[in-house]
């Protein structure tokens, strides 16, 4: 069952020969094989994925299979983004991510389901049906990454890639129980990833184990000539900062207020009483009210998103416009609207202004607290169908993380909790200022090997 | 019958002649391009998930012809999204700039008085469509060689009169884009485009102590577009003119549209109505940083403006005592009037009349090979023309009474006051002599006999 082992696990047990490449390939094939068709995970498998990992075997990632949303242009792959606008798109050219990913030796194993367009926050909108919790699959695996945080979940892979415009790593990852990592706002190059909102969308992995999660950054990272909103900030070795103590790190722990939250208050105290016994200082914080992101996020996201799919006229590439789905549609309309003339000052240009003030409220936050943490997702992963009839599902299961994505943090889920009954997850949402993915990576280690959640470090 | 004065302001676009094209790295050479579509890339083809980077180059040389046009630069600027939906725009939108161009409050001066510019801000082109009939049908073919080249936009305020200052102030714009080598503005490939908007207006306070009354503008205008030469540009608006004249002086206001130009028939057409302006949705492209500069860098870029034509003009009717006529004909174009100065400083050298040697090239009276002649050859080449061979005082004596002689009533004339009949007897002398003889001293061996009977 080496479909099972993390990526630090297969890296290291390749190394010392105690398994073939081709073993792990046998049995994550096979998972594929078993799983993909109930639970709709991949909508697209590269069949050359054996063969191309021979010649990746010298390399870091040692060819080991991982999967990629499907929102990520990759060369010869079909390239989607779940809808049926790009039925039939094979780029010619990689995102930047995927090129990383095979210089440092990863082999596409297949691309993952997402909501169509990265239009959501529970895969269920993606034009190609709806993914299935691994954990349950009574339930939905959250989303936009939905497809990759499953991937991993379900051992269809050895680590995964997502994106995140708000939400999207994060909140599937707490649904299925996995490490989601959004990096900072430009740590990572968005060339090649199908633009949502652009200037919040956030590649990073998804991943068994904070350790995984470190890894596949150390080689995503970096400053790209092809996205012009990459930083030139220094890469450090992310894989430095586990097995760090969190003694006298302050962490301001958020949104426990938020009315809803109630029936999971009780887990995030206990998570804060974790942290203490390790030796941070926990405290409870207001931070600037989280549900006033919800318009900031809704109408800056749908104004871009409005202008970002202009492209697809269905002229040089892809399918016309008819083939677009009902909540595309949607959010052109609106972000269309809140540009038009009369309307923008109203809502676009006040809503970046709002912004300003959740960047100044972090800002103010991060003088006294070194991290911030709250919970990922007001509760456990909702059950098929949820997102039916609701417009704003994503927004709403996304209040808590819009502010962290609006303000181009770096932020962290880790599972935090697990039901026995239904095999179901809470997550642990870490913040801290941008370029300290340092600061998130230490603080979520040092939990994730101080608690039982984490399903693979906990068998 | 009313008076009516012109009012016009234009908006030109120029491409810029950068290596790469504005926001990728394609080869930016659109009319050159052996193929459609063979300077093509995600990024200027709209391809999923592709991203803009903004070329520096044309960045500092939009800066460079906003201080060339005595212009304002705004230290922080930014690119913004044009949002619309054409077949030759290949994202659905065009990058480029909203309400923070990088340079505004210039002007150009011509002999019809001074035109300010608005602003200038920098955009990208789109692809270009050809409409063909092709296997028997008709169809639109689109060519993205074009799309994503750089182009700055200059607007002026309404400040042209008439035909001839607006064809004046689109060649100086062009005169001075091509001497600051960052464009070549050819017409007919596209790179110089211009657009002018007209209106009439019968008020008779509308300029207030030399200033424009805007609030007493006409309440339309109409947008002339598709004018490809600067002779076509002044025939659009005198056309126009002439047009609206008519309309108003119905009593009827002008339709506020715009109009295409066709020039087998001189006249203007209708081509659409504007009721009012577009919504572009216009927003910051989140793909691209904003822009800042630093004083100093600005003063940089100032350092590495070249002597335009018209300074260069003025100083060497100064500093080499060139007549104005010869000055604005040899600044004309860049790397001709460097040329040119390099002969005028040997001739200095040399203790010759600068002037003399323009009059001599411009008249070609020396054979001589523009650009690649060095100063030494030409200088050469005019002292030769300037050298006389001697004559035998005899001899010159003998062929001016000769010729005095056969024109008697020419003697008469001269001696009877009318003077300026010695050229004509100079001339006659001249080609009687078959020799280059300085001719001063012709003339004054004239004068003598000419005095003496």
């Amino acid at each position: 069952m080496l479909n099972k082992l993390t990526l630090k696990q297969a890296l290291d047990k390749l190394d010392k020969k105690e398994i073939k490449l081709t073993e792990v390939y046998q049995d994550v094939e096979q998972a594929i094989k078993e799983l993909n068709p109930s639970l709709n995970i991949y909508l697209t498998k590269n069949g050359q994925a054996l063969k191309e990992s021979k010649t990746q075997q010298d390399l870091p990632l040692k060819g080991l299979p991982i999967a990629v949303k499907d929102n990520f242009c990759t060369e010869g792959i079909r390239t989607t983004a779940s809808s049926k606008v790009l039925d039939n798109f094979k780029p010619v050219y990689d995102s930047t991510v995927s090129s990383l990913l095979k210089k440092a030796g990863g082999v596409i194993i297949g691309k993952t389901n997402l909501d169509a367009w990265a239009h959501g926050s529970s895969t269920e909108t993606s034009d190609y049906g709806r993914t299935l919790n691994p954990r349950n699959p009574e339930h939905l695996p959250g989303g936009s990454s939905g497809g990759s945080a499953a991937a991993v979940a379900a051992d269809t892979c050895i680590a995964a890639i997502g994106s995140e415009t708000a939400g999207s790593i994060r909140q599937p990852s707490a649904w299925c129980g996995t490490v989601g990592l959004k990096p900072t706002y430009g740590r990572v190059s968005r060339f090649g990833v199908i633009a949502m909102a652009s200037s919040t969308d956030s590649p990073g992995p998804i991943a068994k184990t904070v350790e995984d999660a470190a890894i596949v950054l150390n080689h995503l990272a970096g400053y790209d000539q092809y996205d012009g909103t990459t930083s030139t900030q220094k890469v450090p070795d992310f894989t430095k900062f586990l097995g760090k103590d969190i003694k006298g790190l302050k962490i301001g722990l958020t949104y426990l207020d938020i009315k809803g939250l109630e029936p999971i208050k009780a887990y995030y105290q206990a998570v804060a009483k974790i942290l203490e016994d390790l030796g941070a200082k926990v405290s409870l914080v207001k931070a600037m009210d989280p549900t006033l992101a919800i318009g900031v996020y809704t109408v800056v996201q749908r104004g871009e998103v409005s202008s970002n799919l202009a492209r697809y006229d269905g002229i040089r590439y892809g399918n016309d416009r008819s083939h677009f789905g009902n909540e595309a549609k949607r959010r052109i309309m609106l972000g269309t609207y809140t540009l038009s003339k009369g309307y923008a000052d109203q809502y676009y240009n006040l809503a970046q202004k709002v912004r300003t003030l959740f960047i100044q409220d972090f800002n103010r936050l991060f003088k006294q607290y070194d991290c911030l943490i709250s919970p990922t997702s007001p509760g456990f992963a909702k059950k098929i169908g949820a997102s039916e009839g609701s417009s704003m599902f994503g927004e709403l299961e996304d209040m808590l993380l819009e502010p962290s994505s609006i303000t181009g943090l770096p932020g962290i889920n880790v599972p935090c909790y697990h039901d026995p009954d239904t095999n179901l997850y809470l997550g642990l949402n870490i913040v801290a200022p941008m370029w300290r993915e340092d600061l998130v990576i230490r603080v979520a280690d040092a939990y994730e090997k101080a608690t039982i959640w984490n399903s693979w470090r906990n068998n | 019958m009313k008076n009516y004065t012109t009012i016009i302001g234009m908006e030109i676009h120029a491409e810029l002649k950068t290596q790469s094209k504005m926001f990728c790295g394609c080869k930016n050479d659109p009319f050159g391009a052996e193929k459609p579509n063979i300077y093509t890339c995600p990024v200027c083809l709209g391809m999923p998930g592709a991203l803009p980077v903004a070329n520096k180059k044309a960045i500092e040389w939009t800066i460079k012809l906003g201080l060339a046009l005595h212009c304002k630069i705004n230290l922080f600027s930014k690119f913004d999204r044009k949002n619309y939906f054409y077949a030759d725009l290949a994202k659905g939108y065009q990058i480029s700039q909203y309400d923070i161009p990088f340079c505004y409050d210039g002007y150009i001066d011509t002999s019809e008085g001074r035109v300010r510019i608005t602003r200038i801000h920098l955009e990208e082109d789109t692809g270009k469509l050809l409409h063909k009939t092709v296997k028997g049908k008709k169809v639109s073919l689109i060519d993205f060689n074009r799309s994503g080249v750089p182009l700055v936009e200059i607007v002026t305020e309404p400040d042209i009169r008439s035909a001839t200052q607006a064809s004046e102030y689109a060649k100086k714009l062009r005169q001075i884009i091509r001497y600051l080598e960052i464009g070549d503005c050819d017409m007919e490939q596209g790179g110089m485009r211009l657009e002018a908007n007209l209106s009439l207006s019968d008020d008779p306070k509308l300029m207030k102590d030399g200033k424009l009354d805007y609030s007493r503008l006409p309440k339309y205008k109409v947008e002339v577009k598709n004018i490809n030469s600067f002779k076509f540009l002044e025939q659009a608006i005198n056309f126009e003119v002439t047009r609206q004249q008519k309309v108003l002086e119905q009593g009827e206001t002008p339709v506020q549209e715009t109009r295409g130009f066709n020039a087998a028939s001189n006249k203007t057409f209708s081509q659409r109505t504007k009721e009012e302006a577009a919504d572009y949705r216009y927003f910051p492209d989140p793909d691209l940083a904003p822009i800042r500069f630093s004083e100093q860098q600005i003063k940089d870029l100032a350092a590495t403006l070249p002597e335009l034509a018209d300074a260069k003009a003025l100083r060497w009717q100064k500093e080499y005592q060139l007549e104005e006529r010869y000055a604005t004909q040899l600044t004309r174009k860049r790397s001709k009037a460097e040329w040119y100065e390099q002969i005028w400083q040997s001739a200095k050298q040399q203790k010759l009349k600068a002037n003399d040697l323009a009059k001599a090239l411009v008249n070609k009276k020396i054979k001589f090979k523009e650009l690649s002649d060095q100063p030494k050859t030409i200088l050469e080449a005019y002292l030769k023309t300037q050298q006389t061979e001697a004559v035998d005082p005899k001899e010159l004596k003998k062929i001016i009474k000769q010729v005095l002689s056969q024109n008697p009533d020419a003697v008469a004339k001269y001696q009877a006051g009318k003077v300026q009949i010695i050229g004509f007897l100079m001339g006659q002398i001249m080609r009687e002599l078959k020799k280059k003889i300085n001719p001063q001293l012709v003339k004054t061996e004239v004068e003598k006999l000419l005095k003496t009977g």
